[in-house]
């Protein structure tokens, strides 16, 4: 075989990682969404939030800072500590268990039996509202993530491979983040699966998903069900705050990693858990490779954006529900 | 309830009958929200402190005092429209758009309403022809100086032949990043060396693809024209290939602490062409720390002295300050409008004798403006980013870039908007 296509196989396995980084993002999406029938504008938001949030409490920033310092004349920026990460992750964690019971207090109670659009719309504010409470809490320049996550090539993969496609070929290049990240992803997918099949809180979740009323009427608690939903697409969020964070540094464009995962959800399904894996994945080797095959050598490259809502919007014309979703049909 | 009264009626009287006080008024174009805040704020900051010291410490220019009126764009063209139309009426002097997308928008408007723009570093590169654009200036550098500078750094490291080299550009796909494609196609002619295009998409936070592509070409070199996270993560990525740092030459845009420190120590040895110096080690820093920082005046949160960026903007103001003297010199008055700011900032003369008086000895190129040339001198100097210390140093003096090359192209570009907008060529 020639190096050319073991550079494609290449192409192809960076993809399918890629497509696990668009996954985390996704899986958020679709918790919410199975458990409430809202689509969460704000869990990119969420993320960028999540991210924030640990890398001020590792370094031991002071949170509202700038805004303490305006009114009170003081010069206060750092508490002079550095938390281990798993108990600056722990601590994210707690913030954004509050931040769920918050908004189901706040927002969710009020616009119980809203239409969907409303709920929608209130995510959107919500959003936006978080993107300015974060900029306020933790500052608006760009953080180092350093939870203890290798980067760079995975040198093993890289020598170990090289020998297959000649003096051209330099062996695999895979990013031992992008491993990190798969495992992990991995492990979320199982620990949410078993979660929603097996536990007690896990059947009530998909009860609600179910049939509100239905739920309601054996003693569910809607509100209660509602915090525990955001909660874990809260956690998701962290999870998908590190590794891109990780990946690019922690900033506002982490919000943005949203407009990634649409087309993962349009494709895999609103309400799949395994569907955003797959559907993540799918999205990340046809972006990549269409890169590799048409894109970069016949189109000038910079084709994956528009690429992943053009397969997405193809997966849509023959299956509109995506491939794991759930075909609603509703009797008139 | 009389006493209000009273008060509200005697507060206006006296608002009514105070004479007004003349100000030089500055808009500054600011983005401190959005995907790009974190190079917004340090300018916004720098530009607005500059200003600040002038009023306090020399109690503004030529006695008259100066105003810098903020409007939040968040890097939105059409925001950055708005805010051009809710400002222009407040006697605005000179706007600095600090963006290419919005320079583009602002040039037609700004000739009509009389306004100079100033664009250093980035806007629409033609305007340094003077005879074409009579009110938009971008001294000391462009973005063709930028890439002529990148290729000349190139010569330096092998002995002047780069032939048979190769040169990869990863770009934001904007109005922005395709600047420079041209000249390094004219320069890629010129010199022998082969030369890759790999566009990123906005916001530039997943770079695989083009990444794969210089690992699996192995290009000698790659120059960059990112901004915001783009930067960063083109910075990982390179380093998680192995790319040798050293023969990765980013735009004065992607060469700030923004863009190396989430790196940490792999971005170590990274380069940036640059118009101006870095660091704090200056005496005007001094004079902020007395006047500004101490004074509780600083904008911002006041974090950002001696950044890249910060320092960029206190550069940008520096220049707006020496032009508004100049125009006060030619027109005899001391509250200047819009029209005598235009003909300071074409008669401008940056020595060193005037950055050294303004504490800022060897902060930039020295250069005049003429109206035939805008765009200053084109001369570039090259810094390095020393992960260890966190700094970047200058590794090489202002040299001039490839003048026969880039005044080609300017003539070309900007004749052909004079002929499409039916511009009469001439100085004013």
């Amino acid at each position: 075989m020639s190096a050319g296509f073991y550079f494609g196989v290449e192409v192809f396995l960076n993809g399918l990682m890629a497509g696990v980084m668009y996954s985390l993002v996704a899986l958020g999406f679709v918790l919410i969404f199975k458990a409430s029938g809202i689509f969460n504008y704000a869990q990119g938001v969420m993320a960028l939030f999540a991210a924030m949030t640990l890398v001020g409490f590792q370094n031991g920033q002071v949170p509202f800072a700038h805004l303490i310092n305006t009114i009170f004349g003081t010069e206060l920026h750092h508490f002079g500590w550095h938390l281990p990460a798993f108990v600056a992750i722990l601590m994210s964690l707690g913030v954004m268990i509050l931040f769920a019971y918050i908004v189901e207090r706040f927002i969710l109670k009020h616009l119980v039996n809203q239409e969907p659009i409303i709920l929608f719309m209130a995510t959107i504010g919500l959003a936006y509202f978080m993107e300015g409470f974060g900029d306020l809490m933790w500052g608006s320049e760009i953080k180092k993530m350093d939870v203890g996550i290798p980067q760079g090539g995975n040198l093993w993969i890289e020598e170990s491979t090289a020998f297959l496609g000649g003096d051209g070929f330099y062996g695999f290049y895979l990013d031992t983040l992008d491993i990190y990240a798969t495992v992990i992803a991995a492990i979320l997918v199982v620990s949410l699966v078993v979660f929603s099949k097996y536990s007690k809180t896990g059947r009530a979740l998909r009860a609600v998903a179910d049939d509100h009323q239905a739920a309601l009427s054996v003693g569910i608690s809607l509100r209660t069900i509602w915090v525990i939903v955001w909660a874990i697409a809260g956690f998701v969020a962290l999870v998908a705050g590190i590794m891109w964070g990780s990946k690019s540094g922690v900033q506002f464009s982490l919000s943005l990693i949203a407009l990634k995962a649409l087309p993962v959800l349009m494709l895999g399904g609103f309400t799949s858990i395994p569907g955003a894996i797959i559907g993540g994945m799918i999205i990340g080797v046809g972006e990549k490779m269409f890169e590799f095959l048409i894109g970069a050598p016949f189109l000038g490259g910079a084709t994956e954006n528009w690429f992943a809502y053009m397969l997405a919007l193809l997966f849509l014309v023959f299956r509109p529900q995506g491939l794991f979703g759930e075909k609603i049909i509703e009797r008139v | 309830m009389k006493m209000t009264k009273f008060a509200a009626v005697a507060a206006a009287a006296i608002t009514v009958a105070s004479p007004v006080l003349a100000e030089l008024v500055f808009p500054s174009l600011s983005y401190r929200t959005g995907a790009y805040a974190a190079g917004g704020i340090p300018f916004a900051d720098g530009y607005a402190d500059y200003f600040t010291l002038v009023n306090e410490r020399d109690g503004g220019i030529g006695g008259v005092m100066t105003k810098v009126v903020e409007c939040e764009t968040g890097y939105n063209t059409e925001k950055g429209v708005e805010c051009y139309e809710s400002t222009k009426g407040m006697g605005a002097l000179v706007y600095q758009p600090l963006s290419t997308g919005m320079t583009y928008q602002l040039i037609p408007k700004a000739a009509v309403d009389g306004i100079p723009i100033h664009t250093m570093g980035y806007g629409r590169t033609a305007a340094a022809n003077g005879k074409v654009f009579n009110n938009v200036f971008n001294y000391p550098d462009n973005y063709w100086n930028g890439a002529s500078a990148v290729v000349n750094h190139m010569l330096e490291l092998n002995d002047g032949d780069i032939k048979g080299k190769s040169l990869a550009l990863v770009y934001h796909n904007s109005a922005y990043g395709k600047e420079p494609i041209r000249t390094l196609e004219i320069l890629s002619e010129k010199h022998g060396f082969k030369l890759t295009l790999l566009p990123v998409d906005h916001p530039g936070q997943e770079q695989k693809s083009q990444w794969l592509q210089i690992r699996r070409e192995k290009p000698d070199y790659v120059t960059m024209y990112g901004w915001g996270v783009m930067n960063p993560t083109a910075i990982q990525e390179a380093a998680n290939i192995r790319f040798p740092m050293e023969n990765f030459i980013g735009i004065w845009w992607s060469g700030s602490e923004n863009d190396v420190k989430p790196v940490g120590a792999a971005a170590n040895g990274y380069k940036a062409v640059s118009f101006h110096s870095t660091g704090s080690d200056f005496p005007v820093y001094d004079d902020l720390k007395k006047y500004v920082v101490d004074a509780g005046k600083a904008a911002g949160a006041g974090d950002q002295l001696g950044t890249v960026v910060y320092n960029r903007g206190l550069y940008a103001a520096m220049l707006a300050v020496e032009a508004v003297k100049v125009a006060q010199s030619i027109h005899g008055v001391k509250d200047i409008t819009s029209v005598m700011m235009r003909d300071g900032m074409e008669a401008l003369v940056i020595n060193e004798e005037i950055m050294t008086a303004q504490g800022m000895p060897n902060f930039g190129p020295t250069f005049t403006v003429t109206c035939e040339n805008h765009g200053g001198p084109g001369t570039v100097g090259v810094l390095q980013w020393d992960a260890t210390a966190e700094t970047w140093n200058m590794i090489s003096d202002y040299k001039p870039t490839d003048s026969e090359v880039i005044n080609a192209l300017i003539e070309e570009d900007s004749m052909k908007y004079a002929a499409e907008n039916n511009i009469e060529l001439g100085c004013k």
